[in-house]
């Protein structure tokens, strides 16, 4: 096992600097004049064009543009976005909001997805199981661009039974909704995933030969099936931990959340390469570390499975 | 019993994970909010250092922390509120301003002439890279402290410049000192009441010429508020009031800026009495907010201006009259009023109608909507069958270029597209190549409240938004009459003769003047919004 995780751990770092390089070289090749973009419609003037050209390394070539990005990064500076403020205040100021946000979704779709998926598995073919899915089908056809808004004039404004924005330090009463709309991008998947694996499992051998021992069927569920059940879901949760925190920018930008999705988004915009670039870097290590950690329980949870 | 290790550990990692969800900043010291104090929306600013801030938001913070040498009244003349008295010579050249004595920044030192020498001198200092640096550059001495690349684009760097302080910039005593323009311009006064202009401590500076790391996150001013902790990104920016203030003194104690990324979410709350004003509301919101503020809905006039652009190289244009039939071909008040809801008004003059010396349909016929006429002078000058509009399609102009070329369809009978580029420099960039980009769609809005905003950046030969190329020596001739006239009011006729060479020769066509849209909560009233999409923070108030 320990073999097993320093291997990964070597292979995250390749994968790191091999996925910061492809991000690195796009934003590379899609600026055009940040500098212009900065300014918006105004003129700028050539001394200034001069100075913010060469606090940025805009004149140098890609591989020396890279070697500085490469540099600041190993010491820990993750550079200076082209607004002036710092790259690592930046994401100090927007993850904490963005962590607790995608951590009440997942807790919100998990619970959701996981009971009413194991009950649906049990009573196949009931009124519940129908109910469900019918409901999981529309909230999946549901653009979350429309999801969102609605939600929020239906709960937020017209109801009142949630506050319709929140802001960094929103307290939990605050990011419900948001976390709810959140979830609901995950939660039909999820919920589908674990009523297959439950309906699968109850049909297994060894079920039939426990019932046959005398366990009830509760006690045969709670014992076999859902353990094996889970394992599948807690790998689609596991990925899905990641690409809530980053592909949270609709909900962000509805919720007043001024997260990580919502700065990449507008990285993107005014064409800031290093505030894309760094964000993105932190993001693919919380993807990775995420899927090692997945991996891992996935290990734990099925004792079949062992690592070299 | 078996099995029993992972929900052990899945219960683990829920609580964990409701914790740092609930574990929200329960320090909440920033709601401590005291009584009297309202909150206002606003975007995320730029800066908030003054020589670099040239939109809209933090212009509105900084109006709260500092104090101007001159503020606009409801006719956009200037009049004085830190300075004691400004006087200038016969040619508009050399101004003089003497400041009233007693005014302090919020740190207790006094605000002197230094104060604002040293400000400005940093603004114009090229490598400083400030965004609003060109404001100086009507200052005798400018051009030294811009540092000029030897060979262009080339490896070689740009020397920085020999000269740190402008040179037309003079103490006198410690309440006042002189200005040298290079040339002369009337209207020196109401361009210092710009944000660039105001004066910074010397506790902003950790050397000379070099401002310190914490003044960006936490400005302090001579104004009537002052900052309560730090710049709180993407958040809120809180100030209260400073004790004993001698200036104008605001009817609230305190201002929470709040930070909105977008404006609908920004409307959700003023509904819900979260945000007490929003200054924009979105055109989404538009239809409904009539009915969910009433008569809290409210509008005045701004200075933005929205027109179409010939570019000069583009010969199918050259006709006079093909640029007088589009303009004649275009129904200016459908537009307003079923696209825009009556949030914008239309355009029928080059000058705005906020500016002194206005004038109201200077365009005269060619700005009235006329098929009929628009046809006949567009088949006898031969207009191309064929006409593109290029547009930048991150502003959200898409909806009003494709009904204007469906009404140039209508009226002339030709076709019509709107083509959108990613972004406004994109369009820039195609028209520097002189592709044929056909008409292109810009906008304005004003830096100064002087009619000679509306025409010398945009029309003079070399201004500096002249992106189309129009160049008419008379034109540019009235124009530095009027900046050389020796009052205001023999510049505005000058000026005035200039607005109607433009309407000869039409190098544009005018289309909409805007409107502020505000919204304001039942908590708060007394509530303006001026011509720079500012709220008027002295006058508002809260309701009883």
């Amino acid at each position: 096992m320990f073999r097993f995780i320093v291997r990964r751990l070597l292979q995250m770092v390749l994968t790191f600097f091999g996925a910061t390089f492809v991000v690195y070289a796009l934003m590379f090749a899609a600026q055009d004049d940040p500098i212009q973009a900065l300014v918006g419609e105004r003129p700028i003037t050539e001394s200034q064009r001069a100075a913010l050209t060469e606090r940025y390394h805009l004149n140098d070539s890609f591989l020396q543009q890279y070697w500085y990005y490469v540099k600041g990064l190993l010491t820990g500076d993750l550079g200076t976005s082209l607004t002036g403020r710092k790259i690592s205040d930046m994401l100090a100021d927007a993850w904490p909001v963005t962590l607790r946000l995608s951590a009440l979704a997942i807790i919100i779709a998990a619970t959701i997805a996981i009971v009413a998926g194991v009950v649906s598995g049990i009573r196949r073919g009931s009124l519940f199981d129908n109910a469900t899915l019918f409901g999981t089908l529309i909230v999946l056809a549901l653009p979350i661009v429309v999801l969102a808004p609605l939600a929020q004039l239906i709960f937020g404004i017209k109801l009142g039974w949630f506050p319709p924005t929140a802001g960094k330090s929103a307290t939990l009463y605050q990011l419900l909704l948001p976390a709810a709309v959140l979830a609901s991008l995950v939660v039909a998947t999820e919920l589908r995933v674990t009523r297959a694996s439950v309906a699968e499992n109850l049909r297994a051998d060894y079920v039939r030969t426990a019932r046959a021992k005398g366990l009830t069927r509760y006690q045969v569920i709670r014992a076999h099936v859902l353990r094996n059940s889970l394992i599948p879901v807690i790998t689609l949760i596991g990925v899905d931990i990641g690409g809530l925190m980053s592909g949270a920018i609709v909900t962000e930008k509805v919720f007043n959340i001024p997260g990580v999705g919502f700065n990449l988004y507008r990285g993107i915009r005014t064409e800031d390469g290093p505030l894309v670039v760094g964000f993105v870097s932190v993001l693919v290590i919380v993807f990775l570390v995420v899927n090692l950690l997945v991996d891992l329980l996935y290990a734990v949870l099925d004792p079949r499975i062992r690592y070299e | 019993m078996r099995g029993i290790g992972p929900w052990k550990m899945a219960a683990g990692v829920a609580a964990i994970a409701l914790l740092a969800a609930g574990c929200s900043s329960g320090s909440s010291d920033d709601d401590e909010t005291l009584p009297n104090t309202i909150s206002i929306g606003i975007a995320e600013p730029e800066s908030l250092i003054p020589t670099n801030t040239t939109e809209s938001n933090g212009s509105q913070v900084l109006s709260s922390l500092f104090y101007p040498l001159v503020r606009f009244d409801e006719k956009s003349t200037p009049y004085l509120v830190a300075a004691e008295s400004i006087t200038h010579d016969k040619a508009n050249k050399v101004w003089t301003i003497k400041l009233r004595s007693g005014f302090t920044f919020s740190n207790g030192e006094p605000v002197t002439s230094d104060s604002y020498i040293n400000a400005w001198n940093y603004g114009a200092y090229g490598p400083n890279a400030q965004l609003a640096s060109y404001y100086f550059s009507k200052i005798e001495g400018y051009a030294a402290l811009q540092s000029v690349d030897p060979d262009g684009n080339g490896p070689k760097k740009a020397e920085p410049p020999k000269a740190t302080k402008l040179t037309g910039l003079k103490k006198v005593d410690d309440t006042t000192f002189t200005v040298k323009l290079s040339t002369g311009f009337a209207g020196w006064e109401s361009l210092m009441a710009y944000d660039c202009f105001y004066p910074l401590p010397k506790a902003a500076f950790a050397s000379e010429g070099v401002l310190t790391k914490d003044f960006a996150e936490a400005p302090i001013g001579n104004g009537p508020f002052k900052l309560r902790g730090k710049w709180q990104h993407d958040s809120q920016i809180q100030v209260e009031k400073v004790a004993d203030f001698k200036g104008t003194v605001p009817k609230v104690d305190g201002i929470t800026w709040k930070i909105y990324q977008d404006q609908t979410a920004e409307y959700a709350d003023l509904i819900a009495g979260n945000v007490d004003v929003q200054t924009k509301i979105p055109i989404e919101s538009l239809a409904s907010a009539s009915g969910d503020l009433g008569d809290r809905l409210q509008k005045s006039p701004s200075s933005s201006f929205s027109f179409v652009g010939f570019p000069i190289y583009e010969k199918e244009f050259a006709n006079r009259d093909v640029r007088r039939a589009l303009s004649m071909a275009i129904n200016r008040e459908d537009m307003t009023e079923q696209i825009f809801l009556g949030s914008e008004t239309p355009a029928k003059s080059f000058v705005s109608p906020v500016v002194e010396g206005y004038k109201a349909n200077t365009c005269g016929e060619n700005c009235e909507y006329n098929p009929v006429k628009a046809k006949q002078l567009y088949t006898a000058a031969n207009g191309p069958k064929d006409l593109k509009i290029t547009y930048n399609a991150d502003g959200g102009h898409k909806a009003w270029v494709d009904a204007m070329c469906n009404q140039i369809k209508g009226s002339l009978g030709i076709n019509c597209t709107g083509v959108g580029e990613p972004k406004f420099p994109d369009l820039l960039k195609k028209v520097e190549k002189k592709e044929p980009v056909g008409l292109m769609r810009l906008g304005w809005v004003m830096d100064y409240p002087l009619m000679e905003d509306y025409l010398g950046p945009l029309y003079t030969t070399d201004g500096s938004s002249n992106y189309y190329g129009y160049s008419n020596p008379a034109f540019d001739d009235l124009v530095r009459q009027g900046n050389d006239a020796a009052t205001t009011t023999q510049a505005e006729k000058l000026w005035g003769q200039a607005e109607q060479i433009l309407a000869q020769d039409m190098p544009v066509i005018p289309l909409r003047f805007g409107q502020n849209v505000f919204g304001h909560s039942a908590k708060v009233t007394n509530v303006s919004v001026d011509l720079f999409q500012k709220v008027d923070i002295y006058k508002i108030e809260l309701a009883e």
